[in-house]
């Protein structure tokens, strides 16, 4: 098990008002995504947690592109992985976002 | 004095040798050894059937059975390395010089056997590549093929899977060869003659029904969110924008995630009747729902599927059928009309190297790749317009007399950025370079060559390589879409946004496509049990996809 927390800074928030969403499910392959508009709106801390060590670069490359994509600023999202891969990683947090605008 | 029928002689002596162990043409199973001990000699070229969805099983293992002091050293010119039966008769002697297409199931084998000296290898060969062969300098002497049933003047009926059989029966017979058939059955009267007797030498009536393969069907269930998110970008990011109306799909969950979106994303955009109606194409299953809301308008096939029969024999206007109501496939006939008359073959590979080559060879596995170059390439020689092809042209060549551009055919590569166990399918070198080395071949396995690719999606985005104008260009537009793989983090960031600004490479954003809907609610069958319904109880699933 390796714990993974990473940090940035958004040139916005992210749009809507919805405090707190859930996508995905944990299973193999697959992985379950909390997200929260807890943080102060130019901030995004995303802690993972993930069986597979090693992947501490790749992780921080998705995340990093999710903020520059996404801009989510003042959330906090908490991803419990089953092993996904970086794209199934990537599609979770673009719909987590989506979920939070909505 | 030239001796002109030295060939029809030694036919005659094989027939006349092989009617020791037959009544008539027809020879019981138990006396297959013996018969093929008779016919062959020693050094011969053998044709023995075996392809995706038709294995000559019976003859296989009465080859394998053979005295290797009486039959050696064949030279074995097959589609198929599918039984172990195919691979057994080179540790035996019996066989020992190989040129085939595909090797599925036996692709960890026979790479040991390659890389252990054990087969001498001709080449790996696309179907059609091999088919040619057979009418130039690798005629087989004698071919032993598979069919449903026959009758006792060899009149046989080779069921929904013609396949191979025709243009192996048509090299054979017509060059002074010895044609072996097994069936199931021996009828009265055959449903259908697919090949006329007077080219069948002997019929052995099989101890079981021939093997067949499910080898088109994907389970609905097993497809993931990323492949239908990759499929949402192939449907509107290429088959809209360039009208594909005829077309070949490969056989992953990638092409199936797209036949099952036809019916729900493809009608959402307006796009039924204007994309994928014409198509070169097996029987699979997760095509029926498109077949059923009416995409579908026509479909050759180069063989059947398991459970596929009752299905297709319920919707002629859409298959080709006999007049018994049978499918009538042939694979030769299909892998031209790929090739010439479809403007799209997608699917999927291994491995994609920084210019586009692609490759199913990887260190342990040697698995052929079929057919999939012939669709995947683009014909030189077509001189027939569409529009797709037209504007595909355009694309790749911006300068000269339209009068006198080429159109082209549109290669995709529909892969995952990364396969199974996080294997990274983009890669600096592909590993078929270093079987070539290794195995002293002077080309590398390639499947598709870099210069016939004209589109990669992966799940990051749509690579438009007709539209690259240097290898630089090229390398960063593959690049752009390879995710997070090492090739992928080693983009230059800056020159993938330019590439990303002119249209080249572009994301589901840039698509319009919206995350939330890359759900597999968005599937018109979420399992096989759905494709049942759909296709009104007339598809039959073999027994392993049935979990109700």
């Amino acid at each position: 098990m390796e714990s993974l927390t990473f940090r940035h800074t958004t040139g916005k928030p992210l749009a809507g008002t919805a405090p707190s969403a859930i996508t995905g499910v944990v299973a193999s392959g697959n992985l379950e995504i909390l997200l929260e508009r807890v943080l102060p709106p130019d901030t995004c801390e995303v802690a993972i947690e993930t069986p597979i060590a090693g992947y501490g670069p790749v992780w921080e490359a998705v995340v990093a592109d999710f903020v520059a994509r996404a801009q989510p600023g003042g959330i906090r999202i908490s991803i419990n992985d089953g092993g996904a891969r970086p794209d199934t990683v990537s599609l979770r947090l673009l719909q987590g976002a989506r979920l939070m605008e909505a | 004095m030239i001796d002109w029928r030295s060939e029809a002689r030694l036919r005659e002596e094989r027939i006349a040798a092989g009617h020791a162990c037959a009544d008539g043409k027809v020879v019981p199973a138990t006396r297959a050894v013996e018969l093929l001990e008779a016919v062959l000699r020693p050094g011969d070229r053998v044709c023995l059937e075996g392809d995706n969805q038709k294995q000559a099983d019976c003859l296989a293992r009465a080859l394998a059975a053979c005295d290797s002091s009486k039959v050696h050293d064949l030279h074995m010119v097959q589609s198929g390395i599918v039984l172990p039966e195919h691979l057994d008769v080179f540790e035996t002697g019996i066989a020992r010089r190989l040129d085939y297409s595909y090797s599925g199931p036996q692709g960890a084998r026979i790479a040991r056997m390659l890389y252990g000296g054990q087969i001498e290898l001709g080449a790996v060969h696309t179907y059609l590549e091999l088919f040619a062969r057979y009418f130039v300098d690798l005629t087989p002497n004698v071919a032993l093929i598979a069919g449903v049933s026959a009758d006792r003047e060899g009149n046989l009926y080779t069921g929904p899977n013609t396949e191979d059989t025709p243009t192996v029966v048509e090299a054979t017979a017509f060059k002074n060869g010895v044609v072996i058939a097994q069936v199931n059955e021996i009828v009265d009267h055959v449903p259908r003659i697919d090949i006329p007797g007077d080219r069948i030498d002997f019929v052995v009536a099989a101890d079981r029904p021939f093997y067949v393969e499910p080898l088109f069907t994907r389970d609905p269930a097993a497809m993931t969110e990323t492949q239908v998110l990759m499929a949402m970008m192939a449907i509107k990011g290429i088959y809209a924008e360039y009208g594909i109306r005829r077309l070949n799909h490969g056989i992953g969950f990638g092409t199936a995630a797209i036949e099952l979106l036809l019916p729900t994303y493809g009608e959402r955009l307006g796009l039924k009747g204007r994309i994928a109606t014409h198509w070169a194409l097996n029987p699979h299953p997760t095509l029926i729902p498109a077949i059923e809301s009416g995409w579908v308008q026509q479909v050759h096939c180069f063989g059947s599927e398991v459970g596929m029969d009752r299905y297709i024999r319920a919707r002629p206007d859409i298959f080709f059928t006999g007049r018994d109501g049978s499918l009538r496939s042939n694979r030769a006939f299909c892998q031209t009309a790929g090739l010439y008359a479809c403007d799209l073959f997608i699917g999927s590979t291994l491995q994609i190297d920084l210019m586009g080559h692609s490759s199913t060879v990887t260190q342990n596995r040697v698995a052929g790749f079929g057919g999939a170059p012939n669709m995947g390439s683009d014909p030189h020689g077509r001189r027939h317009p569409s529009d797709t092809w037209m504007k595909a042209g355009r694309e790749a060549q911006v300068t000269g007399d339209p009068m006198l551009m080429r159109g082209r055919k549109l290669v995709v590569q529909l892969v995952e950025t990364f396969g199974d166990k996080l294997v990274p399918t983009f890669v600096e070198r592909l590993d078929a370079m270093e079987l070539a080395r290794k195995t002293g071949l002077e080309l590398a396995p390639v499947m598709i060559y870099a210069d016939d690719v004209t589109h990669i999606v992966t799940e990051e985005g749509i690579a438009n390589l007709l539209l690259c104008r240097d290898a630089d260009e090229r390398e960063q537009a593959i690049r752009g879409v390879a995710g997070y793989t090492e090739i992928g983090r080693g983009r230059d960031r800056a020159k993938v946004e330019d590439l990303r600004a002119r249209g080249i490479v572009r994301r589901p954003e840039d698509l319009g496509i919206e995350p939330l809907d890359a759900d597999r609610a968005l599937l018109a069958a979420k399992s096989i049990k759905d494709l049942v319904h759909w296709s009104g109880g007339l598809y039959e699933p073999p027994a392993k996809f049935r979990n109700w």
